[in-house]
């Protein structure tokens, strides 16, 4: 995105006659401003009618707190989507699939190894969550248990017979199947959260949920489907070696490429020629972190044992040629929508060579790639972990907001606390007189150390949010009103009104403490179990407890003391 | 202002039998609403999609319908949602096709019969998600009963306890009662307000039987059950009927101006105080009587109770 299209962007939104703040860039992107939602949609829509499928439009709102308060490091209350517009996304990760996939890997490796070492065998299958191996009578038993087995401690062996011949069976430890499970989840939430960058999102949220789903939140994202089909790609790596022999530069420039060779695109837009055959591919990649070797930074690769024979036969043969990884992504196309690569129906390949390094040594499953930064390691190590064949997921939950329901939303929830919170300051003004509108300045304390509070600790603010603010009010009088009625009683039995003030609090406390409690059982429940918006109500009920107790105890008594408490000659009290 | 001018002095124990046959009338009712119609269950508990769209003008339900229906969706529930120009479309979740896919062709249908429509909102919740939050509120129900039993027990004398903890129970039947009877859509949100009453309707009784402890220790002679737990509920009338309006107000301004979400929600609360502080009121204490509380229950639990000790 170049000043050329901001050039073009804004024209667009003069011809539309759509008045806008400023614009700026930020990273490779730009941003817009505008003063108010239906701005912000008409120009999104004016924009994907002059150019559809061009550019990728998100909406978000920007903070408009004072700069000084942000330098402090203050930041405005967070908001759930559904005051903020955007998608909500559930994604299920098939993990048998995952461990089906493990166990098909160990059954070849096996087949491999059992090969090579002449272990003669009738069958190698996979059946259920195992893998049995029926070894040909007369073949070694404890070659082929040591060839199985490796040194590997997450394989349990069991050994049996069936008709004279001996029969191995594999079975994965419970500790390798959880492993399995969380690299089946952090692979794909590594990869969604790459594709996220590319969506241009601001404050997207990425995470595990439970044993086997990821949930992702975008705010400000208004098509979910194109949100979909660009989360839904699918990624894969290749490893292939560099043709020496030609020169890509000559093959861009005259458009013919030498047979058995391929162009192709580095990240930095250098071309670059790749041999046709491929070495290994992202599904025979078990591995690849980013670390130190020999004091720079390297990311170490891990294949599985077929690639490694591969991998040792192509450095033994080209030592000091280079070598290089291909990331390709495959994502399904909507109507109109231009495609950046290789296009074939309705699906986009884009290939991008991400490293070219010289084979410096011979080796096979694990070796290092280096010659990097420690930055560069790093973004290596994740593209080929994305690219790795990772674990089929599936879409099964799915929740959109508009914008302007968003906005509805805040309103309406606005409107509910402003008239709930004055007819209650109202009724405890009538109804306690002076003692009453002590109390509603204590609510007021209430509800500030409570905005406060979900402010600091970030905590989303949802409409049941809201809707647990409301109640917090209501439920921070009945601690007030159970002072008051407290007094009352001690006043109307005929205490002094000095007596009746201690009375009133000292008697309430362990009332109302028990009271809240409960409500704080019942709180802490919906946190646990609740997702979403309701979670949003339990962390405002919860804390509600927390400031409507502080408040009504400390603040009420602070208040009461301080001004009858001291005065000698009191008659009566105003409440 | 006051309304309770004088500690009154109602024989809620003596009139207990009126109010226990009005409850079993009450309790009756919803149980057999909730066999008979059901409850009305939002998509997540049974999954399914709902979209919600407004249109430029006055919305047409029966031709919303009709381009439904022609997208094959004929069992789809049309309804208005707030005002003349929402509407609400739900559909169950179809065997075997994708959620996902089924959105996308309501939307198409809507958008072909009336260009002009804008999507509000939709949710998509896929049938093994549906289980999975139903599994979870269920949960979160149990959790918070038992939670709040070992509560009531550990501080609580027993007798009293399971008078509170009935009266508990009590209350959200009743709910579901009113639920079943309208037909409000039951989804996460009601459930949460559901939960919060319940925490709530506990708040009174346990403040009742905290006074009926103080006026057990305040008394020199000897006082009879029935005395004794008649007091405590007639001198914490006015603070009970007090906290049930100041929360009502408020739930009631939620109700109206909330927005058409929280209308489940609050009313599932208005209804949920309204019946808990009666059943705080006439069943909490009327129970711990039927259970044969005595005096010496009390004393016996004080022994062991050093806050009690605390108290002037």
């Amino acid at each position: 995105m170049g000043s050329e299209g901001e050039q073009r962007i804004l024209g667009v939104l003069q011809a539309n006659q759509i008045p806008y703040n400023t614009s700026y860039f930020e990273d490779d992107r730009l941003v817009v401003r505008f003063t108010s939602v239906d701005d912000q949609i008409r120009a999104r829509d004016a924009i994907s009618d002059a150019a559809p499928g061009e550019y990728i439009v998100a909406l978000t709102s920007a903070s408009r707190s004072p700069r000084w308060l942000r330098v402090i490091g203050l930041k405005p209350m967070a908001l759930g989507l559904d005051l903020r517009g955007g998608v909500h996304f559930m994604y299920e990760v098939d993990m048998a699939a995952a461990i089906e996939q493990t166990l098909q890997r160990l059954a070849q490796d096996v087949r491999t190894q059992l090969r090579k070492e002449r272990i003669q065998y009738q069958a190698v299958t996979v059946r259920g969550e195992s893998v049995e191996v029926l070894l040909r009578p007369g073949a070694s038993v404890d070659a082929a248990r040591r060839v199985i087995q490796g040194d590997d401690p997450t394989i349990i062996l069991t050994e049996s017979q069936i008709d004279g011949a001996t029969q191995l069976v594999a079975t994965l430890s419970p500790e390798r199947i959880k492993q399995r499970q969380d690299l089946a989840i952090e692979q794909n939430v590594t990869t969604l959260r790459n594709r996220i960058d590319e969506l241009g999102v601001s404050e997207p949220i990425v995470a595990r949920q439970g044993l086997d789903r990821i949930v992702v939140q975008l705010p400000g994202v208004q098509d979910p489907n194109q949100a979909i089909r660009v989360l839904g790609a699918t990624a894969t790596v290749e490893f292939r070696l560099v043709d020496e022999a030609n020169n890509p530069y000559e093959a861009q420039q005259t458009k013919r490429v030498p047979v058995g060779s391929k162009l192709y695109m580095t990240r930095e837009g250098a071309p670059v020629l790749l041999k046709r055959e491929i070495i290994a591919s992202g599904d025979q990649l078990t591995d690849a972190i980013s670390g130190w070797s020999e004091g720079r930074p390297a990311v170490h690769v891990t294949l599985d044992s077929r690639a490694g024979q591969a991998m040792l036969k192509t450095t033994t043969e080209n030592l000091g040629r280079r070598m290089a990884v291909v990331y390709k992504e495959t994502k399904r196309l909507e109507e109109g929508e231009r495609c950046n690569g290789i296009r074939s129906g309705n699906q986009c390949t884009v290939e991008e060579v991400i490293s070219v390094a010289t084979i410096q040594g011979v080796f096979s499953n694990r070796f290092q790639i280096t010659g990097l930064m420690a930055s560069e390691a790093n973004e290596l190590a994740l593209l080929l972990r994305a690219g790795s064949l990772a674990t089929p997921i599936f879409l099964v939950e799915q929740r959109t907001v508009g914008p302007t329901l968003g906005q509805d939303n805040i309103k309406a929830g606005m409107m509910a606390l402003a008239i709930g919170a004055v007819l209650t300051f109202a009724f405890l003004a009538v109804y306690y007189r002076t003692f009453g509108m002590v109390a509603n300045v204590v609510l007021i304390c209430n509800v500030i150390l409570l905005v406060a509070l979900m402010s600091l600790l970030q905590a989303a603010l949802t409409l049941p949010g809201i809707a647990g603010i409301v109640l917090t009010i209501g439920m921070a009088a009945d601690a007030n009103i159970l002072i008051y009625e407290r007094m009352r009683e001690e006043l109307r039995n005929g205490n002094s009104p000095h007596a009746a003030i201690q009375a009133g609090f000292d008697k309430a406390f362990s009332a109302i403490a028990d009271a809240n409690i409960t409500t704080l059982i019942a709180g802490i429940a919906l946190f646990a179990f609740g997702t979403g918006p309701i979670k949003g109500f339990a962390v405002t009920l919860v804390l509600g407890i927390f400031t409507s107790l502080f408040t009504a105890i400390m603040c009420s008594r602070v208040f009461i003391d301080a001004i009858w408490g001291r005065r000698r000659h009191l008659k009566t009290l105003p409440v | 202002m006051e309304f309770f001018k004088r500690t009154p002095n109602i024989d809620f124990i003596g009139k207990r039998h009126y109010t226990y046959v009005l409850t079993a009338i009450l309790l009756a009712a919803s149980i057999l609403l909730l066999a008979v119609r059901g409850l009305n269950f939002g998509i997540d508990f049974t999954g399914g999609v709902v979209v919600e769209v407004s249109y430029p003008g006055v919305a047409d339900h029966d031709k919303a319908r009709a381009a439904l229906a022609a997208a094959g969706f004929e069992d789809a529930q049309v309804q208005s949602f707030g005002s003349s120009r929402d509407l609400m479309v739900r559909v169950l979740p179809p065997e075997g096709e994708d959620v996902n896919q089924v959105g996308a062709r309501i939307q198409e249908a809507l958008r072909a019969d009336e260009p002009q429509v804008v999507v509000r909102r939709t949710e998509l919740v896929g049938p093994q998600v549906g289980r999975d939050l139903t599994e979870q509120g269920g949960l979160a129900l149990l959790f918070t009963f038992l939670g709040i039993l070992a509560y009531v027990a550990f501080r609580f004398e027993k007798k009293m306890a399971t008078g509170t903890v009935l009266a508990a129970i009590h209350d959200p039947i009743l709910i579901l009662g009113f639920f079943a009877a309208t037909q409000m859509t039951f989804d996460l949100s009601v459930l949460a307000a559901i939960l919060a009453v319940i925490g709530y309707s506990i708040n009174d009784s346990v403040v009742i039987f905290d006074r009926v402890r103080e006026v057990l220790l305040g008394t020199r002679k000897n006082i009879s059950t029935k005395d004794m737990l008649n007091l405590a509920v007639n001198q914490t009338l006015s603070r009970t009927v007090m906290t049930s309006f100041s929360t009502l107000f408020v739930v009631v301004a939620l109700y109206v101006f909330g927005g058409e979400t929280l209308k489940g929600f609050s009313a599932a609360i208005i209804v949920g105080v309204i019946v808990g502080t009666y059943s705080s009121i006439f069943i909490a204490a009327a129970l711990a009587y039927d259970f044969k509380l005595k005096p010496q229950d009390l004393i016996a639990a004080k022994k062991s109770d050093p806050e009690l000790d605390a108290l002037p």
